[in-house]
């Protein structure tokens, strides 16, 4: 017992010692590279939480495809740095704002250590409900059954922020392809890579997409996944970034919420009110959506991290 | 017989923590950005490596097992490459010795 | 000390440190760095209430924990769109300070 807090405690002092590291670092390229191995520090302390699907997605999004974002803008960014230095806050400033943080910090730890015992908790409920919907998974249940109109709104979410993305390009790039045209190196190392990598990834995010409807996994950290290797590619230079004009990547791109939409239209002729799955037919109806929602995340995920347009499609 | 796998298991799991320990004391003081990467390999290869054959005879059936081990050979593949592309990078910004 | 209790307080420190940093750094992408500290702080203090929620032989509330996976996608939408509206001001202006140069004319 007490081995287990020993390393819960070890695990809590390092994200806390690389999230100090983080804020307090000068340069910013390094505190980026600290954010990726923050990322996956959190991942371990979610299993620790007994949250593996929570664990897969922070390992995915939150460092993954986050941590690449973050790691091409630092690049780009880095002859702006100097400059910003001269605007840093003075002394008294630093210490009030730490000080305030300090008594938030404190507030919100004096909350955790006093919510209610016994826990309120809807585990139960969603256990009682999950032979409904077929599924084995309760994190699963609750995305795309109980509280399926989140996850449609989160899609739609992504979509609204991959509009505003493309809305920055400049207009007489509009319609084009994001990103610099990359050189291919035929003998390089991350050609090889990418030659042996995404035959795997893509079965591996299959799989944890398929896995998910009775053990962790699920949509999300399997659309990631795909979009890893999507990004991958591009990156390499072996794939074409598409132009946005495209109209099969918009189809793929808006299927997910679609055909989620959909789905929760017929339910109110099928079943009896909107996102309701008709009795018997729920889990190959959130399956299909599942593998609807794998193609759109990977999608946009992969034009997220590509940015808006910047050069027009070439022929 | 059990005894004796879990004594292998301890002894592998130590011996791959040693080198994960030493590969983040080479991250730390050594001079430059290739020996550096040279220590880190030893983590990846050795440590990870040590870590999976520790844990394979705790693995509950075949396939987990297997499991295991592709994580060490993606793993490895993956620091690799990274690897490359960092010694390139650091060769041509003048940063290796 | 139980394991919720010690990452929900985890959770509380990285939402000050998150927010000391949003706050005290002129740099905007330090401040999207933070900003994603902060969001993973209030990630964990769900994610100590969802385990202290563990019951019917399930290891966590499954409701906090779908409403993180949710969370962390948002944060990394709202993260995406930060950024390429930061490289965009830094293609435009040359600098990527936030505040007005010349008194309020762009």
């Amino acid at each position: 017992m007490t081995i287990s807090i020993a390393i819960d405690v070890g695990l809590a002092l390092l994200v806390l010692a690389v999230a100090a590291w983080i804020i307090a670092v000068r340069d910013a390229f390094a505190a980026v590279v600290g954010f990726v191995a923050y990322g996956l520090l959190l991942a371990l302390v979610w299993v620790r939480l007994a949250a593996v699907d929570v664990a897969l997605t922070e390992a995915a999004i939150g460092s993954g495809v986050t941590g690449g974002l973050l790691l091409a803008a630092a690049a780009r960014l880095r002859s702006s740095e100097a400059p910003a230095a001269n605007e840093r806050p003075g002394a008294t400033l630093r210490v009030l704002t730490a000080l305030l943080c300090a008594g938030i910090s404190l507030g919100l730890a004096v909350a955790v250590l006093s919510l209610p015992d016994p826990a309120p908790t809807l585990a139960p409920m969603a256990a009682a409900n999950l032979p409904a919907t077929g599924l084995g998974n309760g994190v699963t249940a609750v995305l795309l059954a109980y509280r399926a109109f989140d996850t449609l709104l989160e899609k739609v979410v992504l979509l609204l922020s991959l509009i505003g993305v493309w809305s920055l390009a400049p207009d007489r790039a509009w319609g084009g392809r994001p990103g610099p045209r990359r050189v291919v190196r035929p003998d390089g190392a991350l050609v090889f890579l990418t030659q042996l990598l995404p035959p795997v990834g893509i079965v591996v995010a299959i799989y944890i997409f398929w896995a998910g409807a009775d053990e962790p996994g699920g949509a999300f950290p399997g659309g990631t996944i795909l979009a890893a290797m999507w990004i991958l590619s591009m990156l390499a230079g072996l794939v074409e970034v598409p132009a946005i004009s495209r109209r099969s990547l918009r189809v793929v791109l808006v299927l997910g919420a679609a055909l989620f939409f959909a789905v929760g239209l017929a339910g109110f002729f099928v079943a009896d009110a909107f996102l309701a799955y008709p009795m018997g037919y729920a889990k190959p109806l959130i399956l299909v959506i599942e593998a609807a929602l794998v193609l759109s995340i990977a999608a946009i995920l992969g034009m997220l991290v590509a940015g808006p347009p910047e050069r027009t499609e070439e022929r | 017989m059990s005894a004796l796998l879990d004594a292998f298991s301890v002894l592998a799991v130590s011996a791959g923590a040693f080198f994960f320990l030493a590969g983040t004391l080479g991250l730390l003081r050594f001079p430059d950005a290739l020996t550096r990467l040279h220590a880190l390999t030893k983590a990846d290869n050795l440590g990870l490596g040590l870590v999976v054959l520790g844990l394979l005879p705790r693995a509950e059936g075949p396939l987990a097992a297997l499991k295991l081990v592709a994580v060490w050979l993606l793993a490895q593949l993956a620091g690799a490459t990274v690897t490359q592309l960092i010694g390139r990078a650091a060769r041509r910004d003048g940063k290796a010795a | 000390m139980n394991t919720a209790a010690l990452f929900g307080l985890l959770g509380a420190a990285l939402v000050g440190l998150g927010l000391f940093g949003l706050v005290v750094h002129p740099n905007p992408l330090r401040k999207i760095l933070a900003f994603n500290l902060l969001g993973g702080g209030v990630f964990l203090v769900f994610g100590a209430v969802a385990r202290r929620g563990a019951a019917a032989g399930m290891g966590g509330d499954p409701v906090p924990q779908a409403l993180v996976i949710t969370g962390l996608v948002v944060a990394f939408s709202a993260t995406a769109l930060a950024v390429s509206l930061l490289l965009r001001l830094f293609q435009e202006t040359g600098r990527t300070t936030l505040r007005d140069e010349d008194g309020g004319k762009p």
